[in-house]
């Protein structure tokens, strides 16, 4: 009994770190998720299990602690590993054809079907029927009733 | 008329551009924000004599060479050669920095394979990798006189990178 309730504590004493400052934590993984993993690209900084990821995690941890605000944060990644690593990009000049890009493609194909709606309204014209015309399709459509 | 029907054809080969240029490119080759940035400071103790200290202002005034390298890591070994064979040219002042590493292993590495460093600097914990925007070992950059970065190879090093790129830039940076 008692060596199972020594294991507890020891369990319990172990698990302590994790939980350290539920606050920083919390801040840590809300600012992580969003960069990118140098050594996988394809997971996040908060979810990577590569060496490089907990280290700068632990970095970050300590950038957090030390009060720095998410701005300076993020300024401290960027100016190691570029604008990879942001999932989210920042709105600079080289960004805007990247940000604008898909409302450039919008506007310009609504131009194009406002272009082509007016063209075939022109092109297609309403041409009354001549009175033989008329005489003969109402002969057809009583033909059709019986 | 008869352009109009190019217009579709024009876009695809637009396409393929894209493509053929996007996919042959190395995702893991990320520019580096660092270059023509100021080579962050550091101080370290050195591999081989941990209570000495090596600091990157030491280098003021000299193009130098930063090798990042580590025992654990493979393509290292493969680049190990060639580094030094291009330290016996003495053509710059060569300083590794041993990468998350033990002492023990990093200078077994260094007698079995040949020391190219003029002196290697322990980081033990990675710190100094961090501020130099280090992902993945082995990385190389290029220090100028007034301890700018002005060129990194990520990966490792290639005789063709060595001759086309890095002694040509190196031999510019020493005339200025």
């Amino acid at each position: 009994m008692l060596v199972v309730l020594a294991c507890g504590t020891l369990w319990a004493k172990e698990a302590a770190p994790l939980a350290e400052d539920p606050v920083v934590e919390k801040r840590l993984i809300d600012i992580s998720s969003e960069m990118r993993c140098l050594v996988c690209q394809n997971e996040s900084l908060a979810g990577s299990h590569a060496d490089l990821a907990q280290d700068l995690r632990r970095e970050l941890r300590g950038l957090i602690k030390e009060g720095k605000s998410d701005a300076e944060i993020k300024e401290f990644m960027v100016s190691r590993y570029g604008d990879f690593v942001l999932y989210r990009p920042q709105v600079k000049p080289l960004t805007w054809l990247l940000w604008a890009g898909p409302f450039v493609f919008l506007i310009a194909g609504i131009v194009a079907l406002i272009a082509f709606l007016r063209r075939r309204g022109r092109e297609v014209k309403d041409v009354p029927l001549s009175a033989a015309e008329t005489q003969r399709a109402e002969a057809l459509l009583k033909e059709s009733g019986q | 008329m008869k352009a109009k029907f190019l217009i579709p054809m024009a876009l695809f080969l637009v396409l393929v551009g894209f493509l053929a240029v996007g996919l042959n490119r190395d995702p893991r080759d990320v520019p580096s924000p660092l270059v023509n940035k100021p080579a962050p400071a550091f101080t370290r103790p050195q591999l081989a004599l941990p209570d000495k200290q090596f600091s990157a202002a030491d280098m003021k005034g000299k193009v130098w060479m930063l090798n990042v390298w580590s025992s654990w890591c493979v393509s290292c070994r493969q680049e190990h050669p060639l580094l030094v064979e291009f330290a016996r040219a003495q053509v710059v002042p060569l300083i590794g920095l041993d990468y998350k590493d033990t002492r023990d292993a990093a200078l077994g590495v260094l007698r079995q394979m040949g020391n190219p460093y003029d002196l290697t600097v322990f980081d033990g914990d990675g710190s100094v990798g961090i501020d130099y925007g280090v992902y993945g070992v082995p990385e190389t950059y290029i220090i100028d006189k007034a301890g700018v970065i002005r060129h990194k190879h990520t990966g490792p090093i290639t005789s063709e990178a060595l001759e086309k790129t890095i002694i040509p830039l190196i031999n510019e940076l020493k005339k200025s």
